[in-house]
């Protein structure tokens, strides 16, 4: 199908922050609009997609086997979210499922999301848009071919992509055949859900055989002829300032290119990886570093009281409640520095020609880079090509990529294609890492043993504001950091008297986001507390969050997953041979989430058998798909909440490899773990990420149970 | 220095500089096999799990001097679409990838696993299948293991069923 297109007008224009449909219970206390707005917008899971809708050419081609190839703007980490929107595109088309590629956009096909991939968005920010270029794709189609076949649009049907009339057929690449200039009609009608063939169906992943028979579709696999291996040499210690380098015993070694000296950065373009490695261990490089960081330097900067206070939500007068003596319960808790130990590392492969740049890379923020590539190399944007490959995790850990400008500057000076990576010791050491946090809570009880006020204080390193998607001045606009105190909010709206305020610390090292963002620490902090609460009210932990959620549609969707988790889970307080039970709940961009586990105990370790999930993501277009997210999740979240931790030792960050950083494997994961999916929204929310939340705070509460002590520090470890 | 050894069935011989470069490398940057994968380089998350004769080996730190006159097995080789191996097919009707990285590592060493231990308990697979998922694919995983262990006994029977 031809590229080229006549809109008769510009249609289904969006990508401005839209308005804010569902408000978080509470006032957000930004005077600043677009605080309000961006605050709303994130909160509500209601980010928009941000890229171009102005005609489906864009987005769909035809191909001459009679398939569509959808370019998605949103790249695929694992989520199994070109599924989903093969699956939505497919329903609006007419196609079936088999006939649907789905390939990556690049920056140079138009449709790519400014933005980035991440935030649990992609469906949802799609839901809208995708159906309906797909619908609009699909009349032109009819209205091409109601012209070639010379009948009236309206007497054509069409099934699986080929158009019938009158006894007469023609498949849609026919129908595109020869086609050079298209009618771009006004957005059609979408179907009722109902008549949906795909949606809402767990339809195998589209990326199954490729992953299954080991295609080479990552970053990493990327080659090129005549390809150079590119290494630069990154410091291990915190803070460190390149000053300048000794490259005489480097430049002899075998397979040495060249060495590649630049403002920023060293490093060495080499005939093989080893090579380039071992040149570049072989480089003296004089660092500047002004400190010697040490984790208790990191944890006095990040105490509740440290930074820059913001509240960010309040209701009633908590404050001068709090400020009473009496039932007056007060507690801390804390999480540590996280790193995203995704399992390929960041690289790219950097092909940079006289007046041309094409980048093959696994990355999050494809737009981005390409723009900081060009201004790197003094290239217009336009000539440079960004092409994304799957990634081998994402995490949050793929929105920095300072890595692909170093191998498109080497590339540039060699006149060849560089491929660079980062070593798995880089990667710890130079992650954006998920920032440490303490948490302050406090709450008065009534008589009865209810809630009358509640405060979360959360002291955190920066993440969103770690992040390149908002520009530096997000920081002053929006005061508090919106990924760190995602999830910090109180979600029990009935609670007469609330606030929550975000203390704002900036770290010596590089923070971000982490899958969830706050999420995590935050649940893990204010569900914890609030079980502390319910026993001191010496009550049952779901029947006490019940009572205290408000009566508005939000209210209404979370008290029907806690319900539906302690149904299916059979909550009890009882300790029953050896094991207890642990619940916990939490909202995340309006997708809540409760989860019970089962724990036991033996030599001292804990052991996580049976985790019960329900969660209401509106529609689940891949119900199995929102399965195996939930099941990720909750044993990535086991991890974190059971194992992970970075250390700050003599300025640097450590561990630097896979076992010393304790993850969970094989043997920790459940042996059980039960799903439930409710759907009481009519799109579909954010799936990604809500899972991670309670799960950290379900297991301390199960624990408390079964021993009597109270773990208020991640990683959980028994005294 | 010259190295022959069979990949996926086919001998290869190919001169290398240095014989303790590890085999990972070569199978991918020489032979350009994809599927095997690097992870951290110093054998501690089984990203690059591929056979050596049979056993299951982390080939980034498995010199390439070692696999002299050896039948080297890589995730291409185990199965393919047309013919995929009880692992591979257990995988798919798990639906087991999230991001598929990690995969092929741990098709290797569950295929490994079940050579010497055809139905394997979950203590079994507990003790033997070590390598890392960071998207925390075990709970599928382990299902697909077991379902692996059912489709190659089933298999196996109908292959003596033909030949007796």
């Amino acid at each position: 199908m031809s590229k080229k297109r006549t809109s008769r007008r510009k249609f289904l224009v969006r990508g401005t922050l839209g308005t804010v449909g569902v408000l978080a219970v509470g006032t957000y206390l930004f005077r600043n609009p677009i605080r309000r707005v961006i605050a709303g917008a994130v909160d509500s899971g209601e980010t928009p997609y941000l890229g171009d809708t102005s005609s489906p050419i864009i987005w769909f081609e035809v191909t001459e086997d009679n398939r569509i190839v959808l370019y998605s703007p949103k790249v695929e980490m694992g989520q199994g979210t070109f599924t989903s929107l093969a699956q939505m595109a497919a329903d609006e088309l007419e196609v079936s499922i088999e006939q649907i590629k789905v390939v990556h956009a690049t920056t140079a096909s138009g449709n790519m999301d400014s933005f980035a991939t991440g935030g649990s968005t992609s469906v949802s920010s799609l839901w809208v848009p995708l159906r309906e270029l797909a619908a609009t794709m699909r009349e032109m189609l009819k209205n091409k071919a109601a012209d070639k076949m010379e009948l009236p649009s309206e007497q054509l049907t069409i099934e699986n992509g080929v158009v019938s009339g009158d006894g007469k057929t023609m498949t849609y690449a026919e129908v595109a055949q020869n086609v050079s200039e298209w009618e771009v009609p006004d957005i059609p009608d979408l179907k009722d859900m109902k008549s949906y063939r795909y949606i809402g169906k767990p339809i195998p992943r589209l990326d199954l055989k490729d992953k299954v028979f080991g295609a080479p579709i990552f970053g990493m696999d990327a080659t090129l002829p005549d390809m150079l291996y590119g290494a630069v040499v990154r410091s291990s210690a915190i803070g460190a300032k390149y000053i300048d380098a000794d490259i005489s015993k480097a430049e002899a070694m075998p397979g040495v290119i060249k060495i590649i000296k630049e403002p920023d950065f060293v490093g060495v373009v080499a005939n093989s990886l080893i090579e380039a490695e071992n040149a570049k261990d072989a480089i003296e490089v004089n660092w500047k570093v002004e400190r010697d960081w040490q984790t208790a330097d990191i944890e006095a900067m990040i105490a509740v009281g440290q930074g820059e206070p913001f509240v960010i939500q309040e209701e009633g007068d908590a404050e001068s409640l709090l400020n009473e003596e009496e039932r007056i319960i007060v507690q801390e808790y804390k999480s540590p520095i996280g790193a995203h130990a995704q399992i390929e590392p960041n690289g790219a492969l950097a092909h940079v020609e006289s007046n041309k740049a094409t980048i093959y890379m696994s990355t999050q923020v494809v737009k981005i880079t390409r723009d900081e590539i060009a201004e790197r190399l003094d290239f217009e944007k336009d000539k440079v090509n960004i092409v994304p490959t799957f990634l081998g995790g994402g995490f949050g850990r793929r929105l920095h990529t300072p890595n692909a400008i170093q191998a498109a500057v080497m590339s540039k000076i060699v006149g060849k294609p560089v491929k660079c990576f980062f070593t798995r010791k880089e990667e710890f050491q130079n992650d954006t890492f998920r920032p440490p946090t303490h948490h302050v809570l406090k709450a008065k009880l009534t008589e009865s043993g209810m809630i009358a006020a509640i405060e979360h204080n959360v002291s955190s390193g920066d993440v969103a504001f770690g992040s390149p998607m908002l520009p530096a001045i997000a920081a002053p606009i929006l005061g508090a950091d919106l990924g760190a105190w995602r999830g910090g909010m109180i979600q029990y709206g009935a609670i007469p008297n609330f606030r929550t305020i975000s203390w704002r610390v900036t770290l010596p090292f590089a923070t971000s986001w982490w899958r969830s963002l706050g999420l995590l620490a935050n649940t893990f902090a204010i569900e914890s507390f609030v079980d502390e609460l319910a026993i001191a009210a010496e009550k049952n932990p779901a029947e006490f969050r019940l009572a205290q959620i408000q009566d508005d549609t939000r209210g209404f969707r979370l008290k029907e997953v806690i319900k539906a988790v302690v149904e299916k889970s059979g909550y009890t307080d009882e300790v029953i041979d050896g094991r207890a039970m642990g619940f916990a709940a939490s909202t995340d961009a309006n997708t809540p989430c409760a989860q019970v586990v089962e724990v036991s105990i033996s030599n001292k370790e804990i052991k996580v058998h049976r985790v019960t999930c329900a969660m209401d993501p509106g529609i689940a277009v891949n119900p199995d798909q929102v399965r195996a997210q939930c099941e990720g999740a909750i044993i990535m979240g086991m991890s974190a909440a059971l194992f992970e931790k970075m250390n700050v030792e003599d300025g640097q960050l450590t561990p630097t490899i896979y076992g010393p950083y304790q993850m969970a494997l094989m043997k920790h994961a459940p042996k059980e773990i039960d799903v439930v999916l409710l759907q009481n929204d009519d799109k579909p929310g954010a799936v990604g990420e809500p899972p991670l939340g309670p799960i950290g705070a379900a297991v301390a509460n199960a624990v408390f149970r079964l021993t009597g002590q109270r773990l208020r520090e991640m990683p959980l470890k028994l005294a | 220095m010259k190295i022959s050894f069979t990949i996926n069935g086919t001998a290869q011989s190919i001169e290398i500089a240095d014989e303790n470069t590890p085999l990972l490398w070569v199978v991918r940057d020489i032979l350009d096999l994809k599927g095997t994968k690097f992870g951290c380089g110093k054998a501690a998350c089984g990203a690059c799990t591929l056979h050596v004769g049979g056993e299951a080996v982390r080939s980034c730190s498995y010199a390439i001097k070692f696999v002299e006159g050896k039948e080297v097995t890589t995730i291409e080789g185990l199965g393919n679409e047309q013919n995929p191996h009880p692992v591979q097919q257990a995988w798919i009707e798990e639906v087991v990838p999230q991001c598929g990285y990690c995969q092929p590592g741990f098709m290797m060493a569950t295929a490994a696993l079940l050579n010497k231990v055809p139905n394997p308990t979950d203590e079994e697979i507990d003790q033997n299948i070590i390598n890392v998922c960071r998207c925390a694919t075990y709970y599928r995983m382990r299902k697909a293991i077991h379902k692996a262990a059912e489709l190659q006994a089933v298999m196996n029977a109908s292959t003596e069923t033909q030949t007796s």
